[in-house]
Protein backbone atom coordinates (compact mmCIF):
# COMPACT_ATOMS: atom_id res chain seq x y z
CA UNK A 1 0.00 0.00 0.00
CA UNK A 2 1.27 3.40 -1.00
CA UNK A 3 -0.26 6.58 0.42
CA UNK A 4 0.57 9.93 -1.12
CA UNK A 5 -0.53 13.46 -0.23
CA UNK A 6 1.23 16.42 -1.83
CA UNK A 7 0.91 20.13 -2.33
CA UNK A 8 3.32 22.12 -4.41
CA UNK A 9 3.02 25.60 -5.91
CA UNK A 10 4.44 26.31 -9.34
CA UNK A 11 4.32 29.59 -11.23
CA UNK A 12 0.89 29.49 -12.85
CA UNK A 13 -0.51 26.39 -11.22
CA UNK A 14 -0.57 24.43 -8.03
CA UNK A 15 -0.51 20.73 -7.36
CA UNK A 16 -2.75 19.35 -4.66
CA UNK A 17 -3.41 15.63 -4.60
CA UNK A 18 -3.98 12.81 -2.15
CA UNK A 19 -4.45 9.17 -3.07
CA UNK A 20 -3.85 5.61 -2.01
CA UNK A 21 -2.47 2.93 -4.29
CA UNK A 22 -3.50 -0.57 -3.19
CA UNK A 23 -1.82 -3.76 -4.36
CA UNK A 24 -2.02 -4.17 -8.11
CA UNK A 25 -1.45 -1.52 -10.73
CA UNK A 26 -2.53 2.03 -9.97
CA UNK A 27 -2.36 4.26 -13.01
CA UNK A 28 -1.67 7.94 -12.60
CA UNK A 29 -3.23 9.32 -15.74
CA UNK A 30 -2.89 12.84 -17.04
CA UNK A 31 -1.64 14.99 -19.90
CA UNK A 32 1.91 16.30 -19.75
CA UNK A 33 2.11 19.19 -17.34
CA UNK A 34 -0.61 17.73 -15.12
CA UNK A 35 1.91 17.20 -12.31
CA UNK A 36 2.70 13.50 -12.74
CA UNK A 37 6.47 14.03 -12.58
CA UNK A 38 6.18 15.97 -9.33
CA UNK A 39 4.35 13.03 -7.80
CA UNK A 40 6.95 10.55 -9.03
CA UNK A 41 9.84 12.65 -7.76
CA UNK A 42 8.23 13.11 -4.36
CA UNK A 43 7.64 9.37 -4.01
CA UNK A 44 11.12 8.40 -5.21
CA UNK A 45 12.80 11.14 -3.18
CA UNK A 46 14.60 12.65 -6.17
CA UNK A 47 12.91 15.98 -5.48
CA UNK A 48 11.14 17.35 -2.45
CA UNK A 49 7.68 18.93 -2.61
CA UNK A 50 6.64 22.03 -0.64
CA UNK A 51 4.40 20.00 1.61
CA UNK A 52 3.47 16.37 1.61
CA UNK A 53 3.44 12.96 3.16
CA UNK A 54 4.37 9.66 1.53
CA UNK A 55 3.93 6.31 3.26
CA UNK A 56 4.91 3.05 1.57
CA UNK A 57 4.46 -0.36 3.10
CA UNK A 58 4.03 1.16 6.56
CA UNK A 59 7.22 3.24 6.38
CA UNK A 60 7.02 7.03 6.38
CA UNK A 61 9.25 8.18 3.53
CA UNK A 62 8.29 11.83 3.54
CA UNK A 63 6.51 13.98 6.07
CA UNK A 64 7.31 17.63 5.62
CA UNK A 65 5.27 18.56 8.70
CA UNK A 66 7.45 16.30 10.86
CA UNK A 67 10.64 17.16 8.99
CA UNK A 68 11.07 13.63 7.65
CA UNK A 69 12.60 13.15 4.21
CA UNK A 70 14.24 9.79 3.68
CA UNK A 71 16.98 9.97 1.01
CA UNK A 72 16.27 8.06 -2.23
CA UNK A 73 18.72 5.24 -1.56
CA UNK A 74 16.97 4.29 1.67
CA UNK A 75 13.39 4.50 0.36
CA UNK A 76 13.34 1.18 -1.46
CA UNK A 77 11.14 2.55 -4.21
CA UNK A 78 11.85 0.74 -7.46
CA UNK A 79 11.89 3.35 -10.19
CA UNK A 80 11.58 2.35 -13.84
CA UNK A 81 12.48 5.42 -15.86
CA UNK A 82 11.13 6.38 -19.24
CA UNK A 83 14.62 6.12 -20.76
CA UNK A 84 15.74 2.81 -19.24
CA UNK A 85 18.85 4.43 -17.67
CA UNK A 86 20.83 1.21 -17.70
CA UNK A 87 24.46 1.48 -16.62
CA UNK A 88 26.42 1.45 -19.89
CA UNK A 89 29.62 0.05 -18.36
CA UNK A 90 27.89 -3.02 -16.91
CA UNK A 91 26.45 -6.02 -18.72
CA UNK A 92 22.82 -7.00 -18.30
CA UNK A 93 23.54 -9.39 -15.44
CA UNK A 94 25.48 -6.76 -13.49
CA UNK A 95 22.75 -4.19 -14.20
CA UNK A 96 20.14 -6.57 -12.80
CA UNK A 97 22.22 -7.32 -9.73
CA UNK A 98 23.18 -3.68 -9.09
CA UNK A 99 20.58 -3.05 -6.40
CA UNK A 100 20.36 -6.58 -5.00
CA UNK A 101 23.17 -6.08 -2.49
CA UNK A 102 21.38 -3.14 -0.87
CA UNK A 103 18.12 -5.03 -0.30
CA UNK A 104 17.43 -5.98 3.32
CA UNK A 105 17.98 -9.67 4.01
CA UNK A 106 14.37 -10.24 5.02
CA UNK A 107 12.94 -8.48 1.95
CA UNK A 108 10.85 -10.74 -0.24
CA UNK A 109 10.41 -10.73 -3.96
CA UNK A 110 11.09 -12.78 -7.05
CA UNK A 111 14.61 -14.20 -7.20
CA UNK A 112 17.06 -13.71 -10.06
CA UNK A 113 15.96 -16.79 -12.00
CA UNK A 114 12.30 -15.81 -11.68
CA UNK A 115 12.90 -12.23 -12.80
CA UNK A 116 14.94 -13.39 -15.80
CA UNK A 117 12.26 -15.90 -16.76
CA UNK A 118 9.36 -13.49 -16.22
CA UNK A 119 10.93 -10.81 -18.41
CA UNK A 120 12.39 -13.18 -20.98
CA UNK A 121 15.91 -11.76 -20.74
CA UNK A 122 17.87 -14.98 -20.22
CA UNK A 123 19.60 -14.65 -23.60
CA UNK A 124 20.72 -11.09 -22.88
CA UNK A 125 22.58 -11.56 -19.59
CA UNK A 126 26.09 -11.24 -21.04
CA UNK A 127 25.32 -8.28 -23.28
CA UNK A 128 25.90 -4.59 -22.79
CA UNK A 129 23.05 -2.06 -22.81
CA UNK A 130 24.37 -0.41 -26.00
CA UNK A 131 23.68 -3.59 -27.96
CA UNK A 132 20.07 -3.96 -26.75
CA UNK A 133 16.93 -2.84 -28.55
CA UNK A 134 14.62 -0.34 -26.89
CA UNK A 135 12.21 -3.07 -25.80
CA UNK A 136 15.01 -5.20 -24.35
CA UNK A 137 16.35 -2.21 -22.44
CA UNK A 138 12.91 -1.54 -20.97
CA UNK A 139 12.64 -5.14 -19.80
CA UNK A 140 16.08 -5.11 -18.20
CA UNK A 141 15.22 -1.83 -16.46
CA UNK A 142 12.10 -3.42 -14.98
CA UNK A 143 14.13 -6.44 -13.86
CA UNK A 144 16.75 -4.21 -12.27
CA UNK A 145 14.08 -2.41 -10.22
CA UNK A 146 12.52 -5.74 -9.17
CA UNK A 147 15.88 -7.12 -8.04
CA UNK A 148 16.32 -4.24 -5.61
CA UNK A 149 13.38 -5.71 -3.67
CA UNK A 150 11.50 -2.45 -3.51
CA UNK A 151 8.33 -1.82 -1.54
CA UNK A 152 6.64 -0.17 -4.48
CA UNK A 153 7.38 -0.12 -8.18
CA UNK A 154 7.22 3.29 -9.80
CA UNK A 155 6.94 3.26 -13.58
CA UNK A 156 7.21 6.62 -15.31
CA UNK A 157 5.84 6.10 -18.81
CA UNK A 158 8.12 3.12 -19.40
CA UNK A 159 6.69 2.63 -22.89
CA UNK A 160 6.51 6.23 -24.08
CA UNK A 161 9.91 6.09 -25.79
CA UNK A 162 9.06 2.91 -27.70
CA UNK A 163 7.33 2.41 -31.03
CA UNK A 164 4.07 0.50 -31.26
CA UNK A 165 5.53 -2.99 -31.95
CA UNK A 166 7.98 -2.61 -29.03
CA UNK A 167 5.14 -1.49 -26.78
CA UNK A 168 3.15 -4.55 -27.75
CA UNK A 169 6.22 -6.63 -26.92
CA UNK A 170 6.53 -5.20 -23.38
CA UNK A 171 2.89 -5.08 -22.30
CA UNK A 172 2.57 -8.81 -21.57
CA UNK A 173 5.60 -8.58 -19.30
CA UNK A 174 4.06 -5.65 -17.45
CA UNK A 175 0.92 -7.71 -16.95
CA UNK A 176 2.97 -10.41 -15.29
CA UNK A 177 4.20 -7.88 -12.75
CA UNK A 178 0.91 -8.16 -10.93
CA UNK A 179 1.84 -11.74 -10.07
CA UNK A 180 4.61 -10.38 -7.85
CA UNK A 181 2.04 -8.76 -5.56
CA UNK A 182 3.98 -5.50 -5.59
CA UNK A 183 2.01 -2.25 -5.65
CA UNK A 184 2.80 -0.58 -8.96
CA UNK A 185 2.32 3.13 -9.58
CA UNK A 186 2.12 3.44 -13.34
CA UNK A 187 2.44 6.90 -14.82
CA UNK A 188 0.94 7.27 -18.27
CA UNK A 189 -0.89 9.51 -20.66
CA UNK A 190 -1.94 6.59 -22.86
CA UNK A 191 -5.55 5.51 -22.40
CA UNK A 192 -4.81 2.19 -24.12
CA UNK A 193 -2.04 1.32 -21.64
CA UNK A 194 -4.10 2.39 -18.67
CA UNK A 195 -7.15 0.44 -19.86
CA UNK A 196 -5.02 -2.64 -20.29
CA UNK A 197 -2.94 -2.54 -17.12
CA UNK A 198 -4.64 -0.57 -14.40
CA UNK A 199 -6.67 -1.91 -11.52
CA UNK A 200 -7.10 1.57 -10.09
CA UNK A 201 -7.00 4.83 -12.03
CA UNK A 202 -6.20 8.28 -10.70
CA UNK A 203 -6.81 11.14 -13.11
CA UNK A 204 -4.75 14.28 -12.77
CA UNK A 205 -5.64 17.53 -14.45
CA UNK A 206 -3.58 20.69 -14.02
CA UNK A 207 -2.34 19.55 -10.64
CA UNK A 208 -5.72 18.54 -9.29
CA UNK A 209 -7.30 15.12 -8.95
CA UNK A 210 -10.23 14.86 -11.30
CA UNK A 211 -11.23 11.26 -10.52
CA UNK A 212 -10.00 8.18 -8.71
CA UNK A 213 -11.36 4.69 -8.43
CA UNK A 214 -11.45 1.19 -9.90
CA UNK A 215 -10.44 1.14 -13.57
CA UNK A 216 -13.81 -0.14 -14.83
CA UNK A 217 -15.69 2.64 -13.01
CA UNK A 218 -13.40 5.49 -14.08
CA UNK A 219 -13.20 4.40 -17.72
CA UNK A 220 -17.00 4.05 -17.96
CA UNK A 221 -17.62 7.49 -16.46
CA UNK A 222 -19.30 9.64 -19.16
CA UNK A 223 -18.21 12.81 -17.34
CA UNK A 224 -14.54 11.98 -17.89
CA UNK A 225 -14.69 11.39 -21.64
CA UNK A 226 -13.13 14.78 -22.41
CA UNK A 227 -10.14 13.82 -20.26
CA UNK A 228 -9.50 10.58 -22.13
CA UNK A 229 -10.28 12.15 -25.50
CA UNK A 230 -13.14 11.54 -27.91
CA UNK A 231 -11.21 8.92 -29.89
CA UNK A 232 -9.84 6.97 -26.94
CA UNK A 233 -12.63 7.08 -24.39
CA UNK A 234 -14.24 3.72 -23.76
CA UNK A 235 -15.10 1.27 -21.04
CA UNK A 236 -13.56 -2.04 -20.09
CA UNK A 237 -15.77 -4.98 -19.25
CA UNK A 238 -15.00 -8.32 -17.71
CA UNK A 239 -15.74 -11.59 -19.46
CA UNK A 240 -14.99 -15.28 -19.14
CA UNK A 241 -13.96 -17.35 -22.15
CA UNK A 242 -16.47 -20.10 -22.91
CA UNK A 243 -14.42 -21.60 -25.70
CA UNK A 244 -13.97 -21.71 -29.46
CA UNK A 245 -16.91 -22.48 -31.71
CA UNK A 246 -17.09 -24.43 -34.98
CA UNK A 247 -16.46 -21.37 -37.21
CA UNK A 248 -13.38 -20.30 -35.22
CA UNK A 249 -14.97 -17.47 -33.24
CA UNK A 250 -14.38 -17.57 -29.52
CA UNK A 251 -17.30 -17.07 -27.22
CA UNK A 252 -16.84 -14.92 -24.11
CA UNK A 253 -19.59 -14.52 -21.52
CA UNK A 254 -20.16 -11.06 -20.03
CA UNK A 255 -22.56 -9.95 -17.32
CA UNK A 256 -25.14 -9.09 -20.00
CA UNK A 257 -24.69 -11.99 -22.41
CA UNK A 258 -22.25 -13.60 -24.80
CA UNK A 259 -19.82 -11.89 -27.16
CA UNK A 260 -17.89 -13.50 -30.00
CA UNK A 261 -14.28 -12.58 -30.44
CA UNK A 262 -11.86 -13.27 -33.26
CA UNK A 263 -8.70 -12.95 -31.22
CA UNK A 264 -8.78 -14.29 -27.69
CA UNK A 265 -7.29 -17.07 -25.62
CA UNK A 266 -9.17 -20.29 -26.40
CA UNK A 267 -8.86 -21.84 -22.94
CA UNK A 268 -12.35 -22.05 -21.42
CA UNK A 269 -12.65 -20.36 -18.06
CA UNK A 270 -9.97 -17.70 -18.73
CA UNK A 271 -11.02 -14.36 -17.29
CA UNK A 272 -10.39 -11.51 -19.70
CA UNK A 273 -10.82 -7.78 -19.79
CA UNK A 274 -12.34 -6.36 -22.94
CA UNK A 275 -11.96 -2.80 -24.11
CA UNK A 276 -14.75 -1.22 -26.08
CA UNK A 277 -14.17 2.23 -27.56
CA UNK A 278 -17.13 4.53 -26.98
CA UNK A 279 -17.08 5.41 -30.67
CA UNK A 280 -17.56 1.71 -31.54
CA UNK A 281 -20.86 1.43 -29.69
CA UNK A 282 -24.24 1.99 -31.39
CA UNK A 283 -27.36 2.24 -29.25
CA UNK A 284 -30.78 0.92 -30.21
CA UNK A 285 -34.06 0.92 -28.31
CA UNK A 286 -35.18 -2.38 -29.92
CA UNK A 287 -33.04 -5.46 -30.36
CA UNK A 288 -31.74 -4.82 -33.87
CA UNK A 289 -32.24 -7.41 -36.59
CA UNK A 290 -30.63 -7.72 -40.00
CA UNK A 291 -27.28 -6.33 -38.86
CA UNK A 292 -23.88 -7.75 -39.68
CA UNK A 293 -22.71 -6.92 -36.17
CA UNK A 294 -22.67 -10.02 -34.00
CA UNK A 295 -22.09 -8.51 -30.64
CA UNK A 296 -25.19 -7.00 -29.13
CA UNK A 297 -25.61 -6.61 -25.37
CA UNK A 298 -28.80 -5.51 -23.55
CA UNK A 299 -28.42 -2.91 -20.82
CA UNK A 300 -29.93 0.01 -19.00
CA UNK A 301 -28.93 3.63 -19.46
CA UNK A 302 -27.42 4.99 -16.29
CA UNK A 303 -26.01 8.41 -17.09
CA UNK A 304 -25.84 10.78 -20.05
CA UNK A 305 -23.34 13.63 -20.30
CA UNK A 306 -23.54 16.04 -23.20
CA UNK A 307 -20.63 18.14 -24.43
CA UNK A 308 -20.34 21.40 -26.34
CA UNK A 309 -19.55 19.66 -29.63
CA UNK A 310 -23.02 18.11 -29.84
CA UNK A 311 -21.85 14.76 -28.58
CA UNK A 312 -23.51 12.74 -25.86
CA UNK A 313 -21.64 10.22 -23.73
CA UNK A 314 -23.98 7.50 -22.55
CA UNK A 315 -23.19 5.03 -19.81
CA UNK A 316 -25.01 1.72 -20.24
CA UNK A 317 -25.09 -0.59 -17.22
CA UNK A 318 -24.69 -4.26 -18.09
CA UNK A 319 -24.68 -5.72 -14.61
CA UNK A 320 -23.23 -5.07 -11.18
CA UNK A 321 -20.07 -2.98 -11.62
CA UNK A 322 -20.10 -3.52 -15.39
CA UNK A 323 -20.90 -0.72 -17.80
CA UNK A 324 -20.27 0.35 -21.37
CA UNK A 325 -19.68 3.85 -22.63
CA UNK A 326 -21.23 4.93 -25.91
CA UNK A 327 -20.48 8.06 -27.92
CA UNK A 328 -23.53 9.21 -29.85
CA UNK A 329 -24.97 12.58 -30.87
CA UNK A 330 -27.26 14.76 -28.80
CA UNK A 331 -29.70 14.60 -31.69
CA UNK A 332 -29.87 10.79 -31.36
CA UNK A 333 -30.45 11.10 -27.63
CA UNK A 334 -33.48 13.23 -28.37
CA UNK A 335 -34.71 11.16 -31.32
CA UNK A 336 -34.52 7.87 -29.42
CA UNK A 337 -35.80 9.34 -26.18
CA UNK A 338 -32.79 8.09 -24.26
CA UNK A 339 -32.72 8.90 -20.57
CA UNK A 340 -31.43 7.28 -17.39
CA UNK A 341 -33.42 4.13 -16.62
CA UNK A 342 -34.32 3.42 -20.25
CA UNK A 343 -33.53 -0.10 -21.49
CA UNK A 344 -31.54 -0.32 -24.70
CA UNK A 345 -29.29 -2.54 -26.77
CA UNK A 346 -25.63 -1.77 -27.35
CA UNK A 347 -24.25 -2.87 -30.73
CA UNK A 348 -20.49 -3.29 -30.47
CA UNK A 349 -18.71 -2.71 -33.78
CA UNK A 350 -15.41 -3.83 -32.38
CA UNK A 351 -14.28 -5.47 -29.17
CA UNK A 352 -10.61 -5.69 -28.28
CA UNK A 353 -9.05 -7.95 -25.76
CA UNK A 354 -7.48 -5.67 -23.18
CA UNK A 355 -5.88 -8.32 -21.05
CA UNK A 356 -5.85 -11.93 -20.01
CA UNK A 357 -5.63 -13.74 -16.73
CA UNK A 358 -7.48 -11.36 -14.52
CA UNK A 359 -7.75 -14.07 -11.93
CA UNK A 360 -10.65 -13.95 -9.57
CA UNK A 361 -13.18 -11.21 -10.25
CA UNK A 362 -11.55 -8.08 -11.62
CA UNK B 1 36.00 26.47 -3.85
CA UNK B 2 36.89 29.42 -6.09
CA UNK B 3 40.11 30.21 -4.24
CA UNK B 4 41.26 26.58 -4.17
CA UNK B 5 40.40 26.27 -7.85
CA UNK B 6 42.44 29.37 -8.72
CA UNK B 7 45.39 28.23 -6.59
CA UNK B 8 45.47 24.79 -8.22
CA UNK B 9 45.32 26.30 -11.68
CA UNK B 10 47.96 28.98 -11.06
CA UNK B 11 50.92 26.80 -12.17
CA UNK B 12 49.25 26.50 -15.55
CA UNK B 13 49.45 30.24 -16.23
CA UNK B 14 52.35 31.50 -14.08
CA UNK B 15 55.89 31.49 -15.47
CA UNK B 16 57.33 28.17 -14.20
CA UNK B 17 60.20 30.02 -12.54
CA UNK B 18 57.67 31.91 -10.41
CA UNK B 19 56.00 28.65 -9.40
CA UNK B 20 59.41 27.24 -8.48
CA UNK B 21 60.20 30.34 -6.43
CA UNK B 22 56.84 30.04 -4.64
CA UNK B 23 57.60 26.38 -3.90
CA UNK B 24 60.98 27.37 -2.51
CA UNK B 25 59.34 29.95 -0.23
CA UNK B 26 56.66 27.50 0.96
CA UNK B 27 58.33 24.10 0.95
CA UNK B 28 61.95 25.20 1.43
CA UNK B 29 63.80 24.38 4.68
CA UNK B 30 62.72 27.71 6.15
CA UNK B 31 59.34 27.89 4.47
CA UNK B 32 56.29 27.43 6.73
CA UNK B 33 55.15 24.12 5.23
CA UNK B 34 58.67 22.81 4.57
CA UNK B 35 59.83 23.50 8.14
CA UNK B 36 56.77 21.80 9.58
CA UNK B 37 57.07 18.69 7.40
CA UNK B 38 60.78 18.45 8.23
CA UNK B 39 60.19 18.60 11.99
CA UNK B 40 57.05 16.47 12.07
CA UNK B 41 57.89 13.74 9.55
CA UNK B 42 61.51 14.31 8.60
CA UNK B 43 60.32 15.01 5.09
CA UNK B 44 62.63 17.38 3.20
CA UNK B 45 61.86 18.77 -0.24
CA UNK B 46 64.54 21.37 -0.78
CA UNK B 47 67.28 20.18 -3.14
CA UNK B 48 66.14 16.55 -2.95
CA UNK B 49 64.51 14.32 -5.54
CA UNK B 50 61.31 14.60 -3.48
CA UNK B 51 61.26 18.30 -4.33
CA UNK B 52 61.60 17.52 -8.03
CA UNK B 53 58.67 15.12 -7.74
CA UNK B 54 56.62 17.75 -5.91
CA UNK B 55 57.36 20.37 -8.56
CA UNK B 56 56.39 17.92 -11.32
CA UNK B 57 53.14 17.06 -9.51
CA UNK B 58 52.21 20.70 -8.94
CA UNK B 59 52.87 21.55 -12.58
CA UNK B 60 51.00 18.53 -13.95
CA UNK B 61 48.03 18.50 -11.62
CA UNK B 62 45.93 21.26 -13.24
CA UNK B 63 46.03 19.43 -16.57
CA UNK B 64 44.86 16.22 -14.95
CA UNK B 65 42.19 18.12 -13.05
CA UNK B 66 40.80 19.68 -16.21
CA UNK B 67 40.60 16.33 -17.99
CA UNK B 68 38.86 14.78 -14.97
CA UNK B 69 36.42 17.62 -14.66
CA UNK B 70 35.43 17.32 -18.32
CA UNK B 71 34.88 13.59 -17.78
CA UNK B 72 32.77 14.14 -14.67
CA UNK B 73 30.65 16.75 -16.41
CA UNK B 74 30.01 14.25 -19.21
CA UNK B 75 28.53 11.70 -16.81
CA UNK B 76 24.75 11.61 -17.08
CA UNK B 77 23.42 12.61 -13.64
CA UNK B 78 20.29 10.60 -14.40
CA UNK B 79 22.37 7.43 -14.16
CA UNK B 80 23.52 8.48 -10.71
CA UNK B 81 19.91 9.17 -9.70
CA UNK B 82 18.94 5.73 -10.99
CA UNK B 83 21.69 4.16 -8.88
CA UNK B 84 20.38 6.00 -5.81
CA UNK B 85 16.84 4.65 -6.34
CA UNK B 86 18.36 1.16 -6.44
CA UNK B 87 19.69 1.65 -2.93
CA UNK B 88 23.23 2.91 -3.50
CA UNK B 89 24.45 5.60 -1.09
CA UNK B 90 26.53 8.49 -2.46
CA UNK B 91 29.89 6.79 -2.01
CA UNK B 92 28.61 3.61 -3.64
CA UNK B 93 27.18 5.63 -6.55
CA UNK B 94 30.59 7.22 -7.06
CA UNK B 95 32.50 3.94 -6.83
CA UNK B 96 30.15 1.85 -8.98
CA UNK B 97 28.82 4.35 -11.51
CA UNK B 98 30.69 7.65 -11.64
CA UNK B 99 34.26 6.37 -11.34
CA UNK B 100 34.00 3.65 -13.99
CA UNK B 101 32.40 6.15 -16.36
CA UNK B 102 35.09 8.82 -15.91
CA UNK B 103 38.00 6.36 -16.05
CA UNK B 104 39.00 7.22 -19.64
CA UNK B 105 39.15 10.89 -18.68
CA UNK B 106 41.20 10.14 -15.58
CA UNK B 107 43.69 8.09 -17.59
CA UNK B 108 43.94 10.67 -20.35
CA UNK B 109 44.48 13.35 -17.72
CA UNK B 110 47.13 11.30 -15.94
CA UNK B 111 49.09 10.77 -19.15
CA UNK B 112 48.84 14.46 -19.99
CA UNK B 113 50.09 15.35 -16.52
CA UNK B 114 52.90 12.81 -16.88
CA UNK B 115 54.03 14.35 -20.17
CA UNK B 116 53.89 17.83 -18.70
CA UNK B 117 55.82 16.70 -15.61
CA UNK B 118 58.49 15.03 -17.72
CA UNK B 119 59.10 18.22 -19.65
CA UNK B 120 59.03 20.42 -16.55
CA UNK B 121 62.17 22.51 -16.32
CA UNK B 122 61.75 26.02 -14.90
CA UNK B 123 59.98 25.29 -11.62
CA UNK B 124 62.16 22.27 -10.87
CA UNK B 125 65.47 23.99 -11.46
CA UNK B 126 64.36 27.01 -9.44
CA UNK B 127 63.08 24.91 -6.53
CA UNK B 128 65.61 22.07 -6.23
CA UNK B 129 68.43 23.18 -8.57
CA UNK B 130 70.20 20.71 -10.85
CA UNK B 131 72.16 18.29 -8.67
CA UNK B 132 73.53 15.25 -10.51
CA UNK B 133 72.02 12.01 -9.26
CA UNK B 134 69.64 13.92 -7.02
CA UNK B 135 67.49 16.50 -8.79
CA UNK B 136 68.71 16.39 -12.37
CA UNK B 137 65.65 15.70 -14.48
CA UNK B 138 65.75 14.77 -18.14
CA UNK B 139 65.32 18.36 -19.44
CA UNK B 140 67.86 19.60 -16.91
CA UNK B 141 70.32 16.93 -18.08
CA UNK B 142 69.82 17.95 -21.71
CA UNK B 143 70.33 21.58 -20.80
CA UNK B 144 73.50 20.74 -18.85
CA UNK B 145 74.90 18.64 -21.67
CA UNK B 146 74.37 21.50 -24.07
CA UNK B 147 76.37 23.83 -21.83
CA UNK B 148 79.48 21.62 -22.05
CA UNK B 149 81.42 21.67 -25.34
CA UNK B 150 81.59 18.23 -26.95
CA UNK B 151 78.68 16.73 -25.01
CA UNK B 152 76.17 17.46 -27.71
CA UNK B 153 75.83 13.76 -28.63
CA UNK B 154 74.72 13.09 -25.04
CA UNK B 155 72.11 15.83 -25.35
CA UNK B 156 70.90 14.33 -28.60
CA UNK B 157 70.57 10.85 -27.07
CA UNK B 158 68.68 12.24 -24.07
CA UNK B 159 66.43 14.21 -26.40
CA UNK B 160 65.71 11.04 -28.38
CA UNK B 161 64.84 9.20 -25.16
CA UNK B 162 62.44 11.95 -24.10
CA UNK B 163 60.76 11.93 -27.51
CA UNK B 164 60.38 8.13 -27.31
CA UNK B 165 58.94 8.17 -23.80
CA UNK B 166 56.52 10.97 -24.65
CA UNK B 167 55.28 9.24 -27.78
CA UNK B 168 54.91 5.91 -25.97
CA UNK B 169 52.89 7.60 -23.25
CA UNK B 170 50.68 9.29 -25.81
CA UNK B 171 49.97 6.07 -27.69
CA UNK B 172 49.40 4.14 -24.47
CA UNK B 173 46.91 6.69 -23.19
CA UNK B 174 45.10 6.80 -26.50
CA UNK B 175 44.87 3.02 -26.59
CA UNK B 176 43.79 2.57 -22.98
CA UNK B 177 41.19 5.32 -22.91
CA UNK B 178 39.79 4.25 -26.28
CA UNK B 179 39.42 0.69 -25.05
CA UNK B 180 37.77 1.74 -21.82
CA UNK B 181 35.47 4.15 -23.61
CA UNK B 182 34.45 1.38 -26.01
CA UNK B 183 33.78 -0.93 -23.10
CA UNK B 184 31.66 1.71 -21.42
CA UNK B 185 29.70 2.29 -24.60
CA UNK B 186 29.18 -1.44 -24.65
CA UNK B 187 31.05 -2.25 -27.84
CA UNK B 188 33.49 -4.71 -26.33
Amino acid sequence: MLKVALTQTFPGFSLDIAFEAPAGVTALFGASGAGKTTVVNAVSGLARPDRGRVVAGGAVLLDTAAGVCVPPHRRRIGYVFQEARLFPHLDVRANLMFGARYAPRDATGPDFAKVVEMLGIGALLGRRPATLSGGEKARVAIGRALMSRSRVLLMDEPLAALDAPRRAEILPFLERLRDTGLPVLYISHSVAEVARLADTIICLERGQMRAAGPAATVLADPGLADLFGAAEAGAVIGARIAGPEADGLIRADTAAGPLWLTEAPATPGTAVRLRVHASDVILSRERPAGLSALNILPGTIQRIEEDAQGRAWVQVALGPGEALLARITRRSVGALGLAPGVACHAVLKSVALAREDLGEGR
Amino acid sequence: MGAVNALVHLPLILPPVVTGYALLLTFGRKGPVGAFLDQAFGLVFAFRWTGAALAAAIMGFPLMLRAMRLAIEAVDPRLEAAAATLGAARIAVFARVTLPLILPGVIAGAILAFAKAMGEFGATITFVSNIPGQTRTLPAAIYTALQVPGEEPIAARLAAISVAVALAALFASELVSRRIAARIRGEA
